[in-house]
């Protein structure tokens, strides 16, 4: 177990690195520099500019002073909101962004395996179609719509949940429902279908003819070996909730990363690109990585595989 | 093709998507008005006669745009399934196939790929080679072929260990051949379903990218166009947003209820399709 879990570490800091160093460059080919404006300045202070921020330095020993910098804790001043730290801007925005995720991840993950093992334990009743229609519904609509169509029914007509901003708990109802919606689907239908897979397995059979209640096979015997498959799902579903964020947090007018990651690139503010490519790439990294590291405790054979 | 369309869900979602390719192809015939004519009628109409979808806020007819954007919507679903499906399926059976250092080289490159944000990336792209089709192509295509790459490398560990794998080889073959002649056609099946998984999803991230201003530019009228530019006056107009939107879901649905129907048909066993767009 300990091997595996250093290989795995040291693959999730190459996969971080390479994150990073792509997206330097990439921002960097991009035609387009971070103080190009309507006016164009006189070739004397567009040099001046450039040599205050080192941005006339080869490429190269940029990206060496970067990674110098970030070594000491320090990831520079942004060039749109001139003086402030990047470190400052993520400081204020990760929270509200972390908190969506995390409370949309909690109640995907727990709703959607009930879900699924209520349809699969009353197959073919009205309560499973019901829950599989909702599943459908989930994987099919773009979240924009799922978040129009929240705001239009709870906002407008009902009046009952406001329809923006992230200040108290009514106003978190909108935008955690709208981003669950989608992983809540995925990992319902998921658990559903395993369940139904585990069902006929032999140790089942042996358990029924043990004299144990259908509801004790369920839950005891069958329900741990079908959260397998959900547990790996976690991982890619982690990280498309980072993305899906951005979408909701746009909708709801939340003041978290999402804000910042469409702006910063356009805006060619490179220290802030960095800023949020490093954060981003960080949680996604530290998802994989936990999601890969349950998966080996549960199912030993990850363990062998990985180390062959 | 009778166990085909004994299935249910299969006949209608064929039926749907047949459908919806007619109008798309033939979108310029049947669609009222050009679909960037401007002031074909009153600015921001409800639905009303001659205009069935209503129009936006410079008069042209919703109707014809979501026409459309049907064929923007699915060309760009296509395209990149059919880009992912081929470097995918070249990556992951090399890899699979020959194993060992091939297999480590290819895999970390898909790896690399894999955690790859997507919305990074199309951002990074449309600054690249600017806002449009080639930079959503590229987006999408560059960050979906590795989940085929890893469906297919699993197919191949596992096919080229059967016995017709080593008759091939025993009679001559290449490794080649038999891995392109033999075990890649064997393996149509799941790839096919995956495919059908795969169209839907990336005419989701289309709209999504779309409608977050990085992806096909007005006039072109996508339905994540047509959504981004209906969002603004929701609550006035919900019209602008819920047509392109419905067009969407349906669109979705019956390539989901294909891709489910597919599945129990061509691959009782396997179970992609459970992936994450």
């Amino acid at each position: 177990m300990f091997s595996f879990i250093v290989k795995r570490i040291l693959q999730a800091f190459a996969t971080l690195a390479f994150l990073v160093v792509a997206t330097f460059f990439l921002m960097r080919l991009a035609p387009g520099g971070p103080f190009d404006g309507d006016k164009v300045w006189p070739a004397e202070i567009q040099a001046n500019i450039n040599a205050k921020y080192g941005l006339d330095r080869p490429l190269v020993v940029q990206f060496g002073d970067w990674v110098k910098d970030l070594l000491h804790g320090d990831l520079r001043e942004s060039f749109h909101y001139i003086g402030t730290p990047v470190t400052e801007i993520i400081r204020d925005a990760t929270p509200p962004s972390l908190e969506l995720g995390a409370i949309a991840l909690a109640i995907s993950f727990l709703v959607g395996t009930a879900l699924g093992v209520l349809s699969a334990w009353k197959r073919g009743s009205l309560l499973d179609f019901s829950s599989m229609f909702l599943a459908v519904s989930g994987i099919t609509l773009p979240s924009y719509l799922v978040a129009t169509i929240l705001v239009l029914l709870f906002s407008s007509y009902l009046g009952w949940l406001p329809p923006a901003l992230w200040e108290d708990k009514s106003s978190m109802i909108l935008p955690v429902v709208t981003l669950a919606l989608r992983p809540l689907a995925i990992i319902a239908r998921m658990t559903r279908t395993t369940l139904l897979e585990v069902m006929h397995a032999d140790y089942i059979r042996t358990a029924h003819s043990k004299g144990l209640s259908g509801s004790r096979v369920l839950f005891k015997h069958a329900l741990k070996n079908s959260l397998i498959p959900v547990i790996t799902l976690l991982g890619p579903i982690a990280a498309s909730l980072i993305t899906g964020s951005y979408v909701v947090e746009t909708i709801f007018q939340i003041p978290g990363m999402g804000q910042y990651f469409i702006t910063s690139v356009i805006n060619r503010d490179y220290p802030l690109v960095m800023g949020m490519t490093l954060v981003y790439g960080i949680l996604l990294v530290l998802c994989n990585l936990a999601v890969d590291l349950a998966y080996g405790w549960i199912d030993p054979r990850v363990r062998v595989d990985a180390l062959k | 093709m009778k166990k085909y369309f004994k299935d249910k869900r299969f006949t209608l979602s064929v039926i749907v998507l047949l459908i919806l390719s007619f109008l798309a192809i033939f979108a310029p015939m049947i669609a009222p008005y050009p679909y960037d004519a401007v002031g074909v009628g009153p600015n921001l109409s409800p639905p009303i006669h001659g205009f069935i979808m209503g129009t936006d806020v410079l008069g042209r007819d919703l109707f014809s745009r979501v026409l459309y954007g049907a064929r923007l919507s699915l060309a760009v679903g296509f395209c990149t399934a059919i880009f992912s499906l081929v470097l995918g399926t070249l990556t992951g059976a090399l890899a699979g196939y020959f194993g060992g250092k091939w297999d480590q080289i290819l895999m970390s490159i898909v790896d690399m790929f894999y955690i790859f944000p997507m919305l990074l990336l199309a951002i990074l792209l449309t600054l690249l080679v600017g806002r449009g089709f080639l930079g959503i192509f590229l987006a999408i295509g560059l960050t979906t072929w590795v989940t085929q790459a890893r469906l297919v490398r699993a197919l191949v560990l596992q096919a080229r260990e059967l016995p017709y794998v080593e008759a091939g080889r025993a009679l001559g073959l290449t490794h080649l051949k038999v891995l392109f002649k033999h075990i890649i056609p064997n393996l149509m099946g799941p790839m096919i379903v995956a495919l059908t998984f795969q169209i839907p999803s990336n005419i989701l991230t289309e709209s999504f990218l779309s409608f977050v201003g990085l992806g096909l530019q007005p006039p072109y009228s996508s339905w994540g166009t047509l959504a981004n530019e209906g969002f603004r006056g929701i609550q006035s107009y919900p019209h602008l947003m819920l047509f392109p939107g419905l067009a969407l879901f349906i669109t979705m649905l019956a390539f989901h209820f294909l891709g489910d129907s597919l599945r129990d048909i061509l691959d009782p066993k396997s179970s992609v399709g459970s992936t994450v767009g």
